[in-house]
């Protein structure tokens, strides 16, 4: 795919996305949006993963936890109370450039804590840092060695998380503000705010895919294609295969860090069960049920598994089926559910190529 | 700290420690003759200890054991038969995505017959009370017997590895499958040998952990986690390496648990994976990663 034609499914999803609202409303089933609008935000975290599962050949088993990193992050600092510290000069110098506000809390009392925007960047920045110190010495070595990290991390984060008196142990942070992102655009659960914040999650989804898929067809993205292809010989081409690897890892992981942030706004509350290890698996599983290297397979899956997951449609079976989806993927169509017969798949991490 | 805390640190450590080992040496079983990392290493510790703490109650421990041991190694090598067996030609990542699943099956099947509740097998002598006394420090009897029977799991290991045919066999086709599948020797099968080895030492070993540490369905995960930090820390396919390697970690990890809060005491296993995989990736002991199952020193 060249030139424009790559951006048809973008406009054909955002035709998509606005018949759907239509739909929705008309057949007074709105609520349905809510549920969609979390799972575009979990489609993020997916997005990512599939950058770094079909196109660098990495699985990370701790999406969940760079999730959480960015979600807690921004929790905490939207609702650390400064109030006390209000004179002082670090935090009269971050009101002066409107890095605090001021705000009332459940009760009537004052609240000063940071604002959404800095605290995303707060928590990007965070998340990052984390994606670059496992990725560093991780992604030089081939094969599982990211996977059992990754795993590693998202425990460690899911254990601080329930250790952490100010992460709220397994209560995790609620009222968490609304995310105000200009004039009256706001990531806001209520009931009132519910188609905006149908089209500004979908809005966020569709320019991550551009962005995306721009870099999938971009220097990087044919470099990374060859890494799958061989290794080697993209090696002795000159790509430098381990900070494209390492690229993609940081950039999948600040996906999911974004997700978490606008998740836990629209939420207002963040908790432990976002960080379990089973969260993870289960993007992973989504991402392989899209078919690996096909990003927009991974978006839908995204959001339709989540939809169904939080819609509570495989009940108590609810991880198990993503295990089963997982084992059923990898053993019987590793391609993909979506993939069309005849047309040649990029490549594929899964492809009968050993990592060893 | 006097004599007697540090003694009563070491011990605990150590008791960790050897079950970390043996979880190190089931996914060093596995790796040498296939090359997948196990995820579902840590379910099978889970499997044998849920298995006999409901036989339990029906028949005498030592046989709740033995066949709970028995039940693991079955469903080994169902695992190896029904999801490995299948796809053996495909990528080592493939492989391992689909241990994750199984991991994930056996997880919440267990969920569902064993619901959440923490279980513990009843102690195997003695009661949780009594205590042996040594230099200072009192252990419980139950610590003797994980320390007896992970000495006994490694002793037999590597006895079979050395001197049976089969256990010559496996190492043959860890070294080079082809050439041992020319000598005549059923490799496929010995894959399947090796999952059922896997799980059967798994399965024994959560069976005498289980008193001391108690068993809940979702433990597996941090188990392996543990065991693959020891199996690199010892080099990949290095048992005897895992053994000291498995100690190491465990009195490390008893050691900073005394300092610092109980939450972190998983970061402390993660925080020497990274280590490791920074500076020796190959593993202390100095082995290249050997794909040669070489229990002998």
């Amino acid at each position: 795919m060249t030139g424009p034609r790559r951006y048809w499914p973008v406009v054909a999803a955002a035709i998509l996305v606005v018949t759907l609202q239509i739909a929705l409303s008309v057949c007074d089933a709105a609520y349905y949006m809510t549920q969609i609008t979390m799972s575009a935000y979990y489609a993020l975290v997916v997005i990512g993963l599939c950058l770094l599962m079909g196109y660098a050949g990495q699985a990370s088993l701790g999406h969940a936890g760079f999730f959480a990193v960015g979600g807690y992050t921004s929790a905490v600092l939207t609702t650390c109370n400064l109030v006390a510290w209000r004179d002082t000069a670090p935090i009269a110098w971050c009101r002066s450039l409107g890095l605090v506000f001021e705000r009332q809390d459940l009760y009537g009392r004052a609240v000063l804590a940071f604002s959404p925007w800095p605290a995303l960047v707060a928590a990007l920045v965070v998340t990052g840092l984390i994606a670059l110190l496992i990725g560093l010495p991780v992604i030089r070595l081939r094969g599982h060695y990211l996977a059992m990290a990754t795993l590693g991390f998202g425990l460690i984060i899911y254990r601080i998380v329930l250790g952490a008196q100010t992460l709220g142990q397994a209560d995790g942070i609620s009222s968490v503000p609304p995310f105000r992102l200009i004039a009256a655009l706001q990531v806001n659960g209520r009931p009132l705010y519910r188609v905006q914040n149908y089209y500004i999650a979908w809005a966020v989804v569709l320019v991550v895919m551009v962005l995306a898929i721009n870099l999938v067809h971009s220097r990087i993205g044919r470099a990374l294609r060859s890494i799958h292809q061989n290794e080697d010989a993209a090696h002795s081409l000159g790509v430098n295969t381990y900070r494209c690897k390492l690229a993609t890892f940081v950039l999948s992981a600040l996906l999911a860090a974004l997700g978490g942030v606008l998740l836990t706004h629209y939420n207002g509350s963040i908790g432990p069960s976002e960080v379990t290890v089973m969260k993870s698996v289960r993007y992973v599983a989504i991402v392989a049920v899209g078919g690996m290297a096909n990003l927009w397979g991974a978006m839908l899956m995204g959001i339709l598994l989540n939809f169904l997951s939080l819609r509570g449609v495989f009940g108590t079976y609810d991880d198990a089926v993503f295990g089963a989806i997982l084992i059923a993927m990898m053993l019987f169509a590793p391609q993909g559910v979506l993939r069309i017969p005849g047309r040649r798949a990029f490549s594929s991490v899964l492809a009968g190529r050993s990592h060893d | 700290m006097n004599l007697a805390q540090v003694v009563q640190y070491c011990l605990s450590g150590v008791t960790v420690g050897s079950v970390y080992a043996v979880v190190a040496i089931g996914f060093n079983i596995i790796y040498s003759t296939t090359g997948i990392i196990n995820f579902a290493q840590g379910e099978f510790l889970i499997v044998g200890a849920m298995t006999a703490i409901s036989l339990s109650r029906v028949v005498p421990l030592p046989i709740a054991v033995l066949l709970a041991v028995l039940v693991t190694t079955v469903v080994g090598g169902l695992v190896e038969r029904v999801f490995i067996r299948r796809v053996r030609d495909a990528s080592i990542l493939r492989l391992i995505v689909i241990t994750i699943g199984v991991s994930i099956l056996l997880r919440e099947g267990m969920l569902h017959v064993w619901d959440e509740k923490v279980r513990s097998l009843p102690y195997f002598s003695g009661t949780e009370v009594s205590s042996i006394s040594l230099l200072g420090a009192h252990i419980s009897p139950q610590v003797l017997w994980v320390l007896g029977v992970c000495a006994v799991i490694v002793a037999g290991l590597t006895l079979f590895f050395r001197f049976t045919l089969t256990g010559r066999a496996m190492r043959a086709c860890a070294d080079d499958r082809m050439a041992a599948r020319l000598c005549g020797i059923n490799d496929s099968w010995m894959v399947t040998l090796s999952f059922m080895l896997s799980a059967a030492i798994g399965a024994l070993a959560g069976c005498v952990i289980s008193p001391v540490t108690q068993t809940q369905y979702d433990m597996g995960a941090p188990l392996a986690i543990k065991g693959f930090t020891v199996a690199i820390l010892g080099g990949l396919g290095n048992s005897m390496a895992a053994v000291v390697a498995g100690l190491l970690l465990g009195l490390l990890e008893t050691f900073m648990v005394s300092q610092m809060a109980v939450a972190y005491k998983e970061a402390v296993s993660i925080v020497v994976l990274l280590l490791v995989l920074v500076f020796r990736p190959s593993g202390l002991f100095n082995r290249r990663e050997v794909s040669a199952l070489r229990t002998a020193p």
